[in-house]
C-alpha cells in the first residue's frame, strides 16, 4: 500500500490498526503480523519470522513484544519503540476508558454474551497462528515431529515450557532439525 | 504541611479500594510489574496473578478474574490492558502509566538488545540451528494452548462455537484473509447466534 512512505509511520499505522482487531491477545494477531510483515510489506522472510517468534518466546515479558523485534528489523531502535507503543498504547487507553466507565455505571459483571461470542473466534485465530507458525518453522519431517512432541507434552503435562524450549535449542544445536 | 498529607496529593483512584489492606504507590506499581514481566517466560499472566493476588494481596481472586475477563474481551494485548486497568484503579492515570511502563520497558530493552544481536549474528550456523530447534518447540507450545482452550467447548458439545472456531481458522489460517475483514464478519454473526441461543435457553 504505502511501502514507499516513512517506515516509522508505516509501523505505527500498521500496528495501531492491528491492535484494535487483536481480540484474544497478541497470539491471536500472529497471522495478521505474518501476513503484513512477510507477504505484504516484505520486512521479513518466512524463516526470519519463525526466528523472531522463537526469540520472543525465549525472552521474558508479554508475548506482544514480538512487535518490538519486527519494529527493530524495520527501523532500528526507533522502529522497535514505535511498533511497541503503537501496538500497546491505543488499546491500553481504550481499556482504561472502558474500565472507568464500567466502574461508574454499575457493579454488574462484564456482559457474558459478548464474551461467549468472542471466545470461539479467538481460539480459531490462535489455531490459525499455530498453523502459520508451523509452516514457517517446520521445514523437515523431524521438525514437524519435534513440534508435535512439544505440543503433546505441553498439552498433557504441567512441565515448565522453558525446558521444552531449551530441549528444542539443544536438539537444534546437535544438528537434529 | 504534616508529612502524612503527602499521600493525599496522589490523584483520586477510580474505584474506592479502601477495603483492600494494601494500596500500592507509583514506584511500587512500576517495580511489581517490572518483576512479573521479567519473570514471565512464555506469558506473564501466571506471574501477574501470583504477585497481585497471592503475594501482595492487592486484589481478591474474584476481583482479579473479573478484571482479567474485561481485559481479555477488549482488543489488544491482555496483560498490557490489565496493567493499565490495575494501576489506574489504585493511583489514577499516573498509576496506569507506572504499571504499563514497568511491564513493558525492561523486557523491551532486553528484546531490543536481542534484536540487534540477531541482525548481526543471526546467520551464524550454530545460532541458526539453535533457533530452528527452539522455534519448533515454541510452535508446539502455541498449538498446545489452542488444544487446551478447545477442551471446554468440546466437553460442552458446543457445536456452534466449534463451527465458528473452524470457520475462523480456515479463513485466517488457510485462506489468509485479512484479520479486520474476518472479524467484522464473524463478530456480529457470533454475537447474534449467542444472543438468540440465550433467549431460547431462558424464555
Amino acid at each position: 500500500m504505502n511501502s514507499g512512505a516513512n517506515p516509522i509511520a508505516t509501523l505505527v499505522w500498521t500496528f495501531g490498526l492491528m491492535s484494535l482487531f487483536a481480540v484474544g491477545g497478541a497470539n491471536a494477531a500472529i497471522p495478521e503480523m505474518h501476513r503484513i510483515a512477510v507477504d505484504i510489506q516484505h520486512w521479513l522472510t518466512d524463516k526470519q519470522f519463525a526466528d523472531i517468534y522463537a526469540i520472543s518466546q525465549l525472552s521474558p515479558g508479554p508475548n506482544v513484544l514480538i512487535v518490538t523485534l519486527i519494529g527493530y528489523s524495520v527501523a532500528g531502535i526507533a522502529g522497535a519503540l514505535a511498533a511497541t507503543l503503537a501496538m500497546c498504547g491505543p488499546t491500553a487507553m481504550l481499556a482504561y476508558g472502558v474500565s472507568r466507565f464500567l466502574a461508574r455505571s454499575s457493579q454488574s459483571r462484564w456482559p457474558a454474551t459478548i464474551q461467549a461470542a468472542l471466545v470461539p473466534l479467538s481460539i480459531g485465530l490462535m489455531g490459525a497462528s499455530g498453523l502459520i507458525l508451523a509452516q514457517a518453522a517446520d521445514r523437515t519431517w523431524v521438525a514437524v515431529l519435534m513440534t508435535a512432541a512439544a505440543a503433546a507434552l505441553a498439552f498433557a503435562t504441567r512441565l515448565n515450557p522453558f525446558w521444552m524450549l531449551l530441549a528444542g535449542g539443544l536438539l537444534g544445536f546437535a544438528g537434529v532439525v | 504541611m504534616p508529612p502524612d498529607s503527602r499521600t493525599d496529593a496522589v490523584p483520586a483512584p477510580d474505584i474506592a479500594a479502601a477495603h483492600l489492606p494494601n494500596r500500592p504507590g507509583l514506584a511500587e506499581l512500576f517495580l511489581a510489574f517490572a518483576k512479573m514481566s521479567l519473570a514471565g517466560f512464555g506469558g506473564v499472566l501466571v506471574w501477574a496473578r501470583r504477585a497481585i493476588v497471592e503475594q501482595h494481596r492487592w486484589m481478591t481472586a474474584e476481583e482479579f478474574n473479573e478484571t482479567y475477563a474485561l481485559c481479555h474481551f477488549l482488543p489488544g494485548p491482555n496483560v498490557v490492558n490489565l496493567s493499565v486497568v490495575f494501576g489506574s484503579r489504585f493511583r489514577g492515570i499516573a498509576g496506569g502509566i507506572a504499571a504499563f511502563a514497568g511491564l513493558l520497558l525492561p523486557p523491551m530493552a532486553l528484546m531490543t538488545i536481542l534484536a540487534a544481536l540477531y541482525v548481526r549474528y543471526g546467520e551464524i550456523d550454530v545460532l541458526r540451528r539453535i533457533l530452528a530447534g527452539v522455534s519448533c518447540a515454541a510452535v508446539g507450545l502455541a498449538i498446545a494452548v489452542v488444544f487446551r482452550m478447545m477442551m471446554p467447548p468440546i466437553r460442552k458439545r458446543d457445536v456452534i462455537g466449534l463451527g465458528l472456531m473452524v470457520a475462523v481458522f480456515i479463513a485466517i489460517g488457510l485462506l489468509r484473509l485479512p484479520l479486520a475483514a474476518v472479524l467484522l464478519a464473524a463478530t456480529p454473526l457470533s454475537l447474534a447466534i449467542n444472543f438468540v441461543m440465550r433467549r431460547r435457553a431462558s424464555p
